[in-house]
């Protein structure tokens, strides 16, 4: 068997102020290949405002967040994540291949092709349908499968299962429970308590 | 996948998203053609005086089509959440946004060119300026393309930015109105015009090598 590569995601002694308000401050973790990071919390207790700063779309307030040592916007960190947020990113004019062949070349080429993702989604046949034809709930397993089809070691998922039925939620705890085997990570916020099996499961409470 | 690809990939997205919103592309189109239509109107039978100010007539209601289009650009996509996975690609922003703005001007602005010399010979202007007319407005409204994204890349974020943005925008639009409608004006009467050209020529490669880089950086402190 080949060793499989590790990568680390850190963040040190984070903070976030929102309006004069500190939502968390002092936060550290560490997390490798084979994790999963589940942030707890009420609501506007910044869970997703941490979300945003793994992402880079907002600067911590203090501290830093570290891809395999490097900061991340110095490192391949972009090239290594994904993220899924409250906004599918599906463009609702488009055929869903469509919407997947833009996030395929946005990105790099992942472990499964289109078609197989969509099998994977329970989305086969659906590729030349409109995805503002799409039901909530398939829309949101569509832009699940944007993570399947792109080279990506970090998920970054916020509210998962948000619309999602009972045999969804399975689904995707299948495919995290495989993207952990394979060697990759994942951090995510959800209000529903997650199964996974075999995954070591680390949780912040932020309130 | 390479740059060039993703490149491309996102000037064909926004191309079939127009296709399939037809609105987008009608709409400052049929605003260009009803603003010029309505001048005749206005001024009533002195062709002289339509003549005389054609240029200004058909560069103004340009830009303000310009304007009115430029929403369209990063709307959509900052509100279903596309333009956040775009700005998350491990390829430099500034030339996946450079491919939608390309998009947007060939929606928006080429459209313009080509009824445009109908609007001119329709206000009375004399066909030898025709050709200049054409390359002013090709010069041109890729800059209003370029220039409107910036303006648009900030204020995407607010709940009206539209008046904003006018303010923002319009006095930066000015430099290209004055040498271009200045250069068909000149033409008309038969005189050099390299002057003008070469000046348009030059506000639009600073255009295009400058402008993407600070719409990245608004689009990026615009979806914080």
């Amino acid at each position: 068997m080949t060793a499989k590569p590790t990568f680390r995601l850190q963040g040190t002694d984070l903070s976030c102020i929102r309006d004069d308000r500190i939502l968390f401050e002092g936060l550290s973790f560490e997390l490798v290949s084979g994790q999963v990071l589940l942030l707890e919390g009420k609501n506007g207790s910044g869970k997703t405002s941490l979300l945003r700063i793994l992402c880079g779309f907002r600067e911590p307030d203090a501290g830093q967040v570290l891809w395999c040592g490097e900061a991340i916007d110095d490192s391949q960190y972009y090239a290594d994540m994904a993220y899924v947020g409250h906004l599918d990113g599906v463009k609702k004019e488009l055929t869903v291949l469509e919407n997947l062949k833009v996030s395929l070349a946005l990105g790099q080429s992942g472990q499964y092709s289109i078609q197989q993702a969509l099998n994977k989604v329970h989305l086969t046949d659906y590729d030349e349908v409109l995805v503002q034809a799409l039901s909530a709930g398939q829309k949101r397993r569509l832009s699940l499968a944007r993570l399947l089809i792109t080279k990506n070691s970090v998920w970054i998922l916020d509210e998962p299962f948000t619309s999602l039925d009972k045999q969804g939620i399975a689904l995707i705890e299948t495919l995290m429970s495989e993207h952990c085997a394979s060697g990759g990570m994942i951090v995510l916020t959800s209000h529903h308590d997650i199964e996974l099996h075999d995954v070591a499961v680390q949780r912040i409470n932020l309130s | 996948m390479s740059l060039s690809h993703a490149f491309f990939a996102i000037i064909r997205r926004d191309l079939v998203l127009a296709l399939r919103r037809r609105s987008e592309i009608a709409n400052p189109l049929l605003f260009f053609i009803l603003v010029i239509t309505l001048f005749p109107l206005g001024i009533g039978a002195q062709p002289h005086l339509l003549q005389a100010i054609a240029p200004g007539i058909i560069w103004v209601s340009a830009l303000l089509a310009a304007m009115l289009s430029l929403d369209s650009l990063f709307r959509s996509d900052f509100d279903d959440g596309s333009l956040e996975q775009i700005l998350l690609s491990s390829h430099p922003a500034s030339i996946l946004v450079l491919g939608k703005i390309i998009a947007h001007w060939l929606v928006t602005g080429l459209p313009l060119l080509i009824v445009a010399p109908l609007l001119a010979i329709f206000l009375g202007m004399p066909t030898h300026s025709l050709g200049i007319l054409l390359l002013t407005l090709l010069l041109g409204t890729p800059v209003l393309s370029l220039i409107g994204a910036i303006g648009v890349a900030l204020t995407v974020g607010l709940r009206r930015g539209g008046m904003i943005l006018s303010l923002l925008v319009l006095p930066l639009y000015v430099p290209v109105l004055i040498f271009a409608s200045n250069a068909v004006e000149i033409a008309g009467t038969g005189l050099p015009v390299d002057a003008q050209i070469n000046i348009l020529i030059s506000i639009l490669l600073m255009a295009l090598v400058l402008a993407p880089w600070p719409t990245a950086a608004a689009l990026k402190m615009s979806i914080n």
